[in-house]
């Protein structure tokens, strides 16, 4: 089956490559990019005239909830919202129900994935058994398994100790460990940040330092081991400067943030009287802060953007503040939010935003994704920038997302995964 | 001039005029305690319901005589084991009221925002009467209805709010009321319990008290919660009682017809000694009493009222 893509602006970061092209897949693979005769028998066209074409956007920070939470996202309803969102590879956290510390749990997702998603699942392993924080999980068992990172997100790795070994036994391994930065002595009970507007509503606060003593903790502990670390959902201004200042000294260290970190601030929590789906971990920060994470973007500290994509259903949102759990959903409000909030505001060039959704993330935890080299896997997505609509329905079987009601420009119309459309015209057309 | 909202979920929400209005609709409601017939049937035939999520003797109390004497009919419902605990939403909760046609809902709940919530999802008027750390605001207006009636006025005075502020509703709803109505306010409390940027709120932030005593028209003195020593914001009670309780050695150099508030319950000993507790310049029972008063007020201006005294009077 082949497959040309014609008269898309080409926009590939991995290959410095930025141009007007044709694109032309075959067999799942990309066999050239550049200027290509349509006078091609038994090949499906798509016009891309005045769209722009990219690699596969990577998502380097998905919540599936499969298993044990499949009433708020499964393998297959979220793989679905992230086709529409334009992603071709999600990289699913290991905090389900089980928690995904063993093979058969790799396995589990593999499978279910192979199965039932539309595009690539990749697992990442849990640091610790149970991501308790107190006794490793079997990483290298994990990794033959298939796992391409390993992670405790949604917890830290409190105990500095076990964190160091981890390190150690991954950079043996050659595998980037995700971390969550969070002190829970410090953040324990919060609700929101902390500063003016918690204490005018009355809600816990989350200090700043709650998180940039972790990164702190975790840039030592990966300068100490040689280990890779990748600091995840990055999302204040002293964290930025600690990144930029560790990349300076050669540390091995990359980071990520997610849209809700440079689209919002805690005022938001206010605006929006109470509304639970301004509620994450960490919290929306501080004017300061996003206008850090713009800085760390433009100038490459943060190498990737995430969506940190958390589902949760309606009644569990709907309570009080305090119980509602942190988190929203994100696959689908990704590419949108970076075009509407970053490019058009010309804060990040459209070639860096592309490269932080494709090949930086592929980078940074040894993905063979991101890129539009020849031969390599026919993940393609086509992004039409003007393309504008009202944030309102999702994929997803969650709809907790603070930006329902906005008008956001930039949406994926096509998905390709291994050379098979996915999403065409903005609509799911084939599972 | 009539309230602007449904609701009164706090002081922030309300503008100078509007507590203005509430602390003048107050007065002709205290003039009817007087009487021997202390009642009128301005709410006759409207229905309020105490949605008390927190253990609470005189706020609720107060609520209810305050509906009672406008001839309001009144329903209890205590749920002082969680909404959790009995596996219902406050939203399902609030929808269940709303089905009972009340068209009052005083609701005091531990967690901040839940009178928020309440509000978004019903059409009768909520009140909140005190939401975790953020708001209450009838205290608020009952601390400042008492201080008015004391001094004559609000603008200029130097206020104190001294004790838990980073964890107390009494503290915000007087500090944004007290604002609005020209005061100067003070915190005084540890340095552990002073809430986050709070000088953005217009406030002077102290850790002792001895150095402003003598300026102070007014202090309110908020009870410590025994159980915040537990969470390492004070190492005992007796350091508590020693740096911040009120007592006559402190206020020792300040002014003779300082006014003392206490919004209760006391813990005498510790954030408030008895001779200070009952000495002629402590109002707290007159707190009390006045609370009545503005609860009549709130309740009769959200039902349409504009604080004609007349109206109120011969209704």
């Amino acid at each position: 089956m082949k497959l040309l893509i014609l008269n898309g602006i080409v926009c590939d970061p991995a290959n410095k490559f930025n141009q007007k092209a044709d694109v032309l897949v075959e067999n799942g693979k990309i066999i050239s990019v550049g200027k290509i005769s349509k006078n091609k028998s038994n090949v499906k066209v798509i016009d891309a005239k005045g769209k722009i074409v990219v690699p596969g956007l990577i998502d380097i920070h998905t919540h599936l909830r499969e298993p044990g939470r499949e009433d708020e996202e499964t393998i297959k309803s979220g793989t679905r919202a992230a086709s529409m969102g334009g992603f071709t590879t999600v990289c699913a956290m290991a905090n389900t129900q089980p928690v995904v510390d063993s093979v058969s749990g790799v396995k589990f997702i593999l499978a279910t994935a192979k199965q039932e998603g539309v595009i690539n699942v990749f697992p990442v392993g849990a640091i610790t058994k149970g991501s308790n924080g107190v006794e490793l999980a079997e990483i290298g068992k994990m990794k033959g398994a298939g796992v391409i990172a390993i992670s405790d997100d949604g917890r830290p790795v409190m105990n500095a100790n076990i964190m160091r070994r981890a390190l150690e036994y991954t950079k043996m391994l050659d595998l980037t460990l995700i971390s969550h930065c969070e002190d829970t002595n410090l953040s324990a009970n919060g609700e929101i940040n902390e500063g003016y507007i918690s204490t005018v509503l009355g809600l816990k606060g989350i200090p700043k330092q709650a998180e940039e003593i972790m990164v702190a903790r975790d840039i030592a502990l990966c300068e100490l081991t040689g280990g890779r670390l990748h600091i995840a959902h990055i999302s204040t201004r002293h964290s930025v400067e600690l990144v930029r200042e560790a990349k300076k000294r050669g540390i091995n260290v990359t980071a990520e943030t997610a849209p809700h970190y440079f689209s919002l601030t805690d005022e938001y929590v206010k605006e929006t009287d109470y509304n639970t789906n301004t509620k994450m971990n960490p919290p929306l920060r501080t004017k300061e802060d996003v206008k850090a994470i713009c800085e760390g973007l433009a100038d490459g500290t943060i190498n990737c953007i995430a969506s940190d994509h958390a589902p949760h259903l309606a009644e569990e949102k709907e309570q009080e503040f305090k119980l509602a759990p942190f988190g929203i959903i994100g696959l689908e409000t990704v590419l949108p939010l970076v075009i509407t909030n970053l490019v058009n505001k010309k804060i990040i060039s459209l070639n860096d935003a592309i490269s932080k959704l494709t090949c930086n993330p592929a980078k940074a935890l040894g993905l063979k994704k991101g890129s539009m080299s020849a031969g390599s896997d026919a993940d393609i997505t086509i992004i039409d920038l003007n393309k504008t609509k009202i944030i309102e329905k999702f994929e997803s079987k969650c709809k907790n997302s603070p930006f329902i009601g906005m008008k956001l420009s930039g949406f994926a119309t096509t998905t390709i995964v291994a050379g098979k459309v996915i999403v065409d015209g903005g609509q799911i057309v084939s599972d | 001039m009539k309230l602007k909202q449904k609701d009164l979920l706090g002081l922030e929400y309300l503008s100078k005029e509007e507590i203005e209005l509430i602390l003048q609709t107050a007065k002709p409601f205290k003039q009817l305690f007087t009487r021997t017939v202390k009642k009128v049937p301005t709410l006759r035939g409207k229905t309020v319901v105490l949605l008390f999520y927190e253990v609470s003797t005189r706020t609720r109390t107060s609520f209810e005589l305050a509906a009672k004497r406008l001839s309001a009919d009144t329903v209890n419902i205590n749920v002082a084991s969680s909404s959790v605990v009995k596996g219902e939403s406050l939203i399902d909760t609030a929808k269940t009221i709303e089905a009972l046609k009340a068209d009052f809902v005083i609701i005091r709940h531990s967690m901040s925002g839940a009178a928020h919530i309440i509000a978004k999802t019903i059409s009768a008027s909520i009140i909140n009467a005190g939401d975790g750390m953020h708001e209450h605001p009838t205290q608020g207006l009952l601390d400042m209805f008492t201080i008015m009636e004391k001094k004559g006025k609000i603008k200029g005075l130097n206020v104190a709010i001294i004790g838990d502020i980073s964890h107390s509703r009494v503290a915000k709803s007087n500090i944004w009321g007290l604002n609005k109505l020209g005061a100067n306010v003070f915190v005084i409390g540890p340095s552990t319990m002073i809430p986050m940027e709070v000088e953005k709120m217009n406030v002077e932030v102290h850790h002792d008290i001895s150095k402003i005593i003598h300026k102070l028209d007014v202090i309110n003195i908020l009870r410590i919660q025994k159980e915040r020593q537990e969470q390492h914001l004070f190492p005992t009670l007796e350091e508590y009682s020693e740096l911040f309780g009120i007592n006559s050695g402190k206020l020792s150099n300040a002014k003779k017809d300082l006014l003392i508030l206490h919004p209760g319950p006391m813990n005498r000993g510790i954030e408030i000694s008895s001779s200070i507790a009952d000495s002629k310049n402590s109002v707290i029972t007159e707190q009390v009493t006045n609370g009545v008063a503005v609860r009549m007020a709130v309740l009769y201006l959200l039902a349409g009222g504009d604080g004609g005294q007349g109206e109120i009077i011969n209704s």
